[in-house]
């Protein structure tokens, strides 16, 4: 019973969020783009919930579909013309485009399945709590967890350089 | 735990951190060479301290962070090439409309990602390091501000990084899907041979291809190292190519080594050959410096990977080599070609004309590293290709040499072509060109060492070969 319920449960989600995707490629308005991006996430955040990693769940409704999907919107916003109705077109490379695409998602799904994957079967660990996450950042990745901030850092410099400009400010 | 691991990492964060307060707090911008004096001079202190770690091959947090003798001797390499561009760009950020002080910032995180990548023992660090490096090197591309040229740049480097960084990260997805481990050395452990596997090193080879400049992953790079600020050329040239290969080499010899069963010696041994035969043959027609320059980098990348190819000490040990030989003499030739095109402003090949009667130290500098990419005896780069080629001679296989070797003849043409127009010519106007001491220890130096090292290369083969050991 539990079983059925997940899968129903992952066959819901995942259409959502392949649906949701395609529809950010195919639709010509883009803030419809832009709204179905956030759906995207949401959906992906629900399969990490099916996946018992509830914070990193939360993790991604706040920065994804929160900050990223505003932040997105904001753009379109500040950027947008009168007319939103063929603000997302096609170029010219839609053919081309769905070739290659089949042909790696082809690849992609023969590798995937003819492959065997060692499934680690052991209980959830407290990895995935936030506990977890907070001993693995600080204590093993702590390295990677300080270059992230340093990268932040220089992003936000270097953002601030290319918006301000050569102008005098 | 062990800290002092990271020691000259932390000291290259509090550099930056400190310049970039010190950049913030002093209000004149006519001040901020003197952030690029300190900026030199700090990374010089950190080259000296970085001497003291050989020999020490310990890993600390769980594996993950590794400090051996490869490492060490790519974080020399690194800080090598980030003081000459940082010497070299003393006088050019005066062209720079703005934030002078914080380029030199960013060229000293640019070199921390780096240093990062090359110790990263684990995937999720390498990667963290990797975009460190890239992230600050698309605000370095597109720093000539109101340049269109330089943000088409930028924003070019920024869609092809991001989706290179992209297929690289879904082929260590992979990787961790197949072994449930990112640390590097205990990836073998878990691997045999499965569809996706050979797929996970395809997309991570192409990653690394992109970032190496490799063709067919080289179509950003002529554009990118056209509009980019000059130094930022040669530091996208040199360290972040070495960097690819450092990340590379540690991956492939180490993680998912031919044992495992994907034969990704074969991808390399494809990558390499065309990599040398379309990079030297696009550069026959270039009539600009930074262009031909770019098509001889990737070229370069190509005689790289065939060290790669041999895949055991003695191919390392000739990447070490040539990785650091070529970083002096490209930073010889964009050395001069900073201050050629600042004072010309023109990077035409053909406005090279007469440079032997205007300024003969650039000329010569110039004409000593071009020969050296070539290859010809007795200067260092010469040295460099007959240690790789005899790498994987010592293996049997023949054809890469002989490709190498064809193709380095081919090289010499466009390389002496802009020899001939320097000293052939009369210059179009007889004007001397001022050349500043900064620039003039850096060509001084970058010719010196070609030169010596092309006739007594031991002390650099030495350190390179007690580097390449530590891996196996």
């Amino acid at each position: 019973m539990n079983e059925t319920v997940y899968v129903i449960a992952f066959y819901i989600l995942a259409a959502i969020v392949l649906f949701s995707a395609i529809g950010v490629v195919v639709l010509k308005n883009i803030v419809h783009s832009a709204l179905l991006l956030a759906l995207t996430f949401v959906g992906v955040a629900g399969i990490y919930v099916l996946l018992n990693a509830d914070y990193l769940a939360a993790v991604q409704v706040m920065v994804y579909a929160g900050a990223i999907a505003i932040l997105i919107a904001f753009g379109v916003m500040l950027t947008r013309r009168p007319n939103m109705k063929e603000s997302n077109p096609f170029n010219s490379s839609a053919v081309v485009g769905f070739v290659v695409a089949a042909g790696l998602f082809g690849t992609m799904a023969w590798a995937i399945l003819t492959t065997t994957f060692p499934l680690g079967l052991t209980a959830p660990t407290d990895e995935i709590s936030v506990r977890g996450v907070a001993k693995l950042l600080l204590e093993d990745y702590t390295v990677s967890f300080e270059a992230a901030a340093l990268l932040l850092t220089v992003a936000m410099a270097g953002a601030i350089i290319i918006a301000k400009g050569a102008k005098k400010a | 735990m062990n800290y002092s691991l990271l020691s000259t990492e932390m000291l290259m964060a509090a550099l930056g951190i400190g310049l970039l307060v010190l950049t913030i707090l002093s209000p004149r911008e006519k001040g901020h060479q003197g952030i690029g004096y300190a900026a030199v001079f700090g990374m010089v202190a950190i080259l000296v301290a970085t001497s003291f770690q050989y020999g020490i091959n310990e890993t600390t947090f769980r594996e993950i962070w590794i400090v051996d003798d490869f490492a060490v001797f790519m974080k020399q390499l690194f800080l090598v090439s980030a003081i000459f561009v940082t010497l070299s760009s003393l006088d050019y950020v005066r062209s720079l409309p703005k934030y002078h002080g914080e380029f030199f910032v960013m060229i000293i995180f640019a070199t921390l990602g780096m240093m990062v990548m090359a110790s990263a023992n684990d995937l999720i660090t390498l990667f963290v390091g990797m975009e460190l490096m890239t992230v600050t090197f698309f605000v370095l591309v597109s720093f000539l501000l109101g340049n269109g040229r330089s943000s088409e740049a930028g924003i070019k480097y920024l869609i092809l990084g991001a989706t290179s960084s992209a297929i690289m990260l879904y082929g260590m997805s992979l990787l961790y899907g197949l072994t449930g481990t990112t640390i590097i050395p205990e990836l073998v452990d878990g691997l045999t041979w499965s569809p996706a596997l050979a797929v996970a090193v395809i997309m991570i080879l192409a990653g690394f291809g992109f970032k190496i400049a490799a063709i067919p992953f080289h179509m950003w790079s002529p554009d990118i190292y056209e509009g980019a600020p000059t130094p930022i050329t040669a530091f996208l040239a040199v360290a972040s190519k070495a960097a690819g290969f450092a990340v590379m080499i540690r991956l492939f010899i180490q993680g998912v080594p031919v044992t495992t069963g994907v034969d990704w010696i074969v991808i390399i041994a494809g990558l390499a050959a065309i990599t040398m035969i379309v990079g030297n043959v696009i550069a026959i027609p270039q009539t600009n410096i930074k262009r031909m320059l770019a098509y001889s980098s990737i070229a370069q990348a190509g005689y790289l990977l065939v060290g790669m190819m041999a895949a055991d000490v003695a191919g390392i040990k000739s990447i070490l080599f040539y990785a650091m030989i070529y970083v002096f003499a490209n930073i010889g030739a964009f050395a001069v070609a900073i201050v050629v095109g600042k004072h010309l402003n023109s990077d035409k090949i053909s406005d090279y004309a007469g440079l032997g009667q205007r300024q003969p130290l650039l000329a010569i500098v110039m004409t000593v590293s071009l020969l050296s990419l070539a290859g010809i005896p007795p200067l260092a780069g010469f040295v460099g290709k007959l240690y790789l080629f005899a790498a994987i001679m010592d293996q049997g296989v023949l054809w890469p040499a002989f490709i190498g070797f064809v193709m380095s003849m081919i090289s010499v043409y466009y390389y002496l072509n802009v020899c001939l127009y320097m000293w052939r010519d009369d210059p179009k106007d007889d004007q001397p060109i001022h050349v500043s001491g900064a620039i003039k220890l850096t060509v001084v130096v970058s010719m010196v060492v070609t030169l010596v090292l092309g006739v007594y290369p031991q002390p650099l083969a030495e350190m390179a070969n007690i580097a390449a050991k530590a891996l196996f």
